[in-house]
């Protein structure tokens, strides 16, 4: 109990020093963002008057500390770029970018589990060494970098999937909720279905193929730690088939670690949605972010690093839980 | 012979890691329905290359030489690995010495004792269910509706080892390969697991590998008994013949420094170097003669 | 343990930490040192000769000649071997210029991190308490950002230019080497050698400096390595994002950014850059790997 309390009280510490040191690192910026708004032809009092509309005329603490009370207030600001609540601008955007982290995620446990299952089956032979050499290249190579070979591999030199956005302009607006793909596949569009699916493809494969490769390379590990504990061999006594051992026997001992370092790695995933959003264009959180920097929209910017900052802490809470329920020791006390 | 269980003849292995040293060399012994045998030596002996070489679980770097492995007639070094491991599977068991790490931390005792059932009896899930709940009443295990819930960390050494046992012979194994199943448990409790497997060997009439290196184990379980040294047989023989009126030096030294059998040891008594001086020269003997 | 009958303590199993000079034949026998380490002294060497062996000059434009392939294909010019782009640029020399910025990004940045995040480390790890408190949190915080949108808020507020690219490559990745270099230091500050050099009446930045560094410096040296792969592929983003170096200066991340432009016409523009960061990285995580394996004194034996 006192554990989950500290936990936290320290993610309030965290989330509070994200606040902080984006509010610092923009507040000194060189460039008057508001200059910046209106052009060269505006009036002093022009921009005093959009200064204060934008609780810019105060010192930084106290620009500061307006902030922090509407932030607690629920009131994220309006947007300088977009003019209009920034809280709802991210609102719009991020069921995109959750769409896209979360079937990343999927994908990439998929194809780690898979890979480390095969890997370990293979055990010695030819398969494993084509195992671990596949995984040392997808860790090697970062979702930047992926992302652009998958644009020139499938958007040009075999073009099978669209290079940008998130559905085919003709097949939008039809949407009642902002997560597409799940909308579509529950109420049973299949041509709206597919073509999200296919947006998905490119981005969601960079973003996978670094972290399954994580994933199957800590899998492996520990399932290699299992195979040759005694458990295994009495199964393997009792005439239980290879692959029975593997996912019967060793896997379940096996996902406890992995899950733990998958946590950690899915906020660094996280963190990769902003620029393979950019990359293929896609209309999430992260390409609005780059956009906002860009704009120095303040905040917009605050607003979504907060809401990383959120989404960072809420994954490592619910990774936590996860771990203590696939563990009957610590579910049994 | 040909009432034997299983019986090994003349088994010879190397290590191919260690440059092609001999760990096992010209070893055979028999086991009969319902007999105990007790296979003895200090650790390095060999006594668990014989056991893993029945089970066909050798590590990679051993390979056998020469030699066979009959169980009910069937050699089984040059079986095909799949029927291999069917016949193992339905008529071999292994009781194996840590209790701790030998059942799967993350499934129910119920899937554990059950699973054997189901893959070669056929079992429906009641039925395996029956039988485990039958087998785990055997084996004196209080409250078996309640254990057949828990995960093993929930369970003590004695009970994890009892339940290791209704395991071992769920599937009515003809043969038991026990591999130094006290070892892990302190010594109270030592007295009641031997006794639980003494008792379920002799009413299921099973033959019976016992792996140790305490004497006083041996002599309260054991029919029988092989003593290894350097992975050659120094001596073999009835329990009774070979610790009453032991004929080699090795054993006799043995048996002079553990003088009470029923007291549990941590390990084989130290023996005199001028006995380990003469096993190895045997050994040597034994080498040069292969190599002549 | 220590010998008791010792009447002066010594160090008692410390690992070696300097490769000794026998050792040196190993790093040659490693594949993965070998071709990663070869590729990357080739670029260091196009980098230095650049004007030398560049066939053109790397912001020569010509329309005329613009988006020609690359050699093999038809309409090729011999001259430019990797084609052009759509000013008729010829691309093999922009990208022989581009290995100056990628490396020096590459080394500086990666340096001032390892600098600053083995500092943090050490003393967290050797301090603990408030000290270890502090720089945990810090590191947690820092976590929290997606670190692309923070270097390029770095890089916004900074301005662009080769420096600004270089504080914000170490003000984020710092953490990389706080966290490795903290765990290996709360480790060997357990290990025997320590309390030993402590029974010698060592000072404890004496400790730190002398005892406990060089045995964390090969993980060090191997993180150095990686973080130099990651330093030029985050220069690739910030220049593709259009917020790195002036545009005068040909970089692999411009001219990424350009090529995605105009992938359809003259996708070589796009390619040949794009390859360059993907061997670059490739090479740098080998030669991490290989370092981790060649001085980790566990994994040796």
């Amino acid at each position: 109990m006192t554990t989950a309390l500290n936990r936290v009280a320290m993610m309030v510490v965290t989330l509070f020093g994200v606040t902080v040191v984006v509010f610092v690192l923009l507040r000194v910026a060189p460039g008057d963002p508001v200059a910046m708004m209106i052009g060269p032809g505006a009036s002093a009092a022009d921009i005093l008057a959009l200064r204060v509309r934008y609780g810019l005329d105060g010192s930084l603490l106290t620009q500061f500390i307006i902030w922090l009370k509407a932030l607690l207030g629920g009131d994220f600001g309006t947007s300088i770029s977009f003019h209009r609540n920034a809280l709802a601008l991210i609102a719009e955007r991020l069921p995109a970018t959750l769409e896209l982290a979360v079937v990343a995620l999927g994908v990439a446990l998929l194809l780690g589990f898979t890979l480390a299952v095969a890997g370990t089956l293979a055990q010695r032979r030819i398969g494993e060494v084509a195992v671990d050499s596949l995984t040392g290249l997808m860790l090697a190579v970062p979702d930047f970098v992926w992302a652009l070979a998958l644009v020139l591999l499938f958007g040009v030199a075999l073009p099978l999937f669209p290079l940008s956005g998130r559905i085919d302009p003709s097949l939008g607006g039809t949407f009642r909720t902002p997560f597409y793909l799940l909308e579509s596949l529950v109420t049973g569009q299949a041509a709206a279905a597919r073509d999200v699916a296919a947006h998905l493809v490119m981005p969601v494969l960079a973003l996978a193929l670094p972290l399954s490769a994580i994933v199957a390379r800590v899998l492996k590990g520990a399932l290699a730690e299992a195979m040759v504990q005694d458990y295994v061999l009495l199964a393997r006594v009792k005439g239980m088939s290879e692959w029975r051992l593997v996912t019967r026997e060793a896997l379940r001992n096996a996902v406890g670690p992995t899950l733990a370092l998958t946590g950690v790695q899915f906020t660094f995933l996280l963190g990769g949605t902003v620029i393979v959003e950019r990359i293929f264009a896609y209309p999430g959180l992260g390409n609005m972010a780059i956009e906002a920097v860009i704009n120095r929209d303040l905040p917009l910017v605050q607003g979504i690093v907060l809401v990383f900052g959120a989404l960072f802490i809420v994954t490592n809470l619910l990774v936590d839980l996860a771990i203590a329920a696939l563990n009957p020791r610590l579910r049994h006390g | 012979m040909s009432a034997a269980l299983l019986s090994i003849e003349h088994l010879s292995a190397i290590s191919e890691r260690e440059g092609g040293a001999s760990i096992l060399r010209d070893v055979s012994l028999s086991v009969a329905p319902g007999e105990v045998h007790g296979l003895v030596g200090e650790s390095g002996a060999g006594k668990s290359t014989v056991a893993r070489a029945i089970l066909g679980m050798l590590p990679r770097a051993v390979r056998v030489t020469s030699g066979a492995i009959i169980l009910s007639g069937t050699e089984l070094l040059t079986l095909e690995p799949k029927r291999r491991r069917s016949l193992l599977g339905a008529h071999v068991a292994l009781i194996p010495q840590d209790p701790l790490s030998a059942l799967n931390p993350s499934r129910r005792i119920e899937a554990q004792l059950t699973d054997g059932l189901r893959m070669w009896k056929g079992c429906s899930a009641a039925e395996a269910r029956r039988r485990a709940l039958a087998l785990l009443d055997e084996v004196q295990m209080r409250e078996p509706e309640r254990v057949m819930r828990l995960y093993p960390h929930e369970l003590s050494g004695g009970m994890r080892q009892r339940v290791l046992i209704a395991a071992a012979f769920a599937l009515e194994p003809r043969l038991v390969i026990a591999d130094e199943p006290t070892t892990a448990l302190d010594v109270t409790v030592q007295k009641q697991i031997l006794r639980l497997i003494r008792d379920m060997q002799l009413r299921h009439d099973t033959g019976a590998l016992f792996v140790t290196h305490d004497l006083g184990v041996v002599a309260q379980i054991c029919d029988r008994v092989t003593l290894l040294f350097g992975g050659r047989i120094m001596e073999q023989g009835p329990t009774a013949d070979l610790l009453l009126r032991p004929q080699h030096p090795y054993t006799r030294a043995l048996v002079a420094a553990s003088p009470r059998y029923d007291r549990p040891e941590d390990g084989l008594a130290p023996v005199p170097e001028a006995v380990m001086a003469r096993c190895r020269q045997e050994i040597a003997a034994f080498d040069r003669g292969l190599h002549g | 343990m220590a010998d008791a009958n010792l009447a002066v303590p010594r160090p008692v199993g410390r690992p070696a930490a300097h490769p000794g000079p026998r050792r040196w034949p190993a790093l040659l026998r490693d594949p993965k040192l070998m071709f990663g380490g070869g590729f990357i002294l080739f670029l260091v060497l196009l980098a230095i000769f650049a004007p030398v062996v560049a066939p053109h000059d790397p912001l020569e434009q010509d329309l005329m000649a613009a988006t020609l392939p690359p050699w093999g294909f038809a309409e090729a010019d011999p001259a430019h071997l990797l084609g052009t782009d759509d000013l008729g640029r010829d691309v093999l020399s922009r990208l022989i210029f581009g290995t100056r910025v990628a490396l020096t990004v590459a080394a500086v940045a990666a340096l001032v991190a390892a600098t600053a995040g083995t500092l943090l480390g050490l003393l967290a790890g050797y301090f603990g308490g408030w000290v270890d408190a502090a720089v945990s949190r810090l590191v947690e915080i820092w976590m929290a950002f997606p670190a692309v949108l923070l270097s390029i808020l770095i890089v916004a507020v900074l301005g662009s230019g080769l420096t600004s690219v270089i504080v914000a490559i170490a003000v984020i990745d710092w953490t990389r080497f706080a966290r490795v270099i903290r765990a290996d230091t709360m480790a060997q500050a357990q290990a025997d050698y320590v309390t030993a050099a402590r029974t010698l009446g060592f000072g404890r930045w004496t400790i730190l400096f002398r005892e406990i560094l060089p045995n964390v410096m090969p993980g060090l040296i191997a993180l150095l390595a990686l973080e130099m792969g990651i330093a030029v592929v985050v220069e690739a983003i910030l220049s593709f994002v259009g917020l790195s170096v002036s545009s005068d200066t040909p970089t692999w991340g411009g001219m990424i950014a350009s090529g995605r432009q105009i992938i359809y016409q003259a996708w070589w523009v796009f390619a040949a850059p794009l390859a360059a960061v993907f061997l670059t990285v490739l090479a740098f995580n080998q030669v991490g790997d290989g370092l981790r394996r060649l001085l980790d004194p566990v994994l040796r034996r």
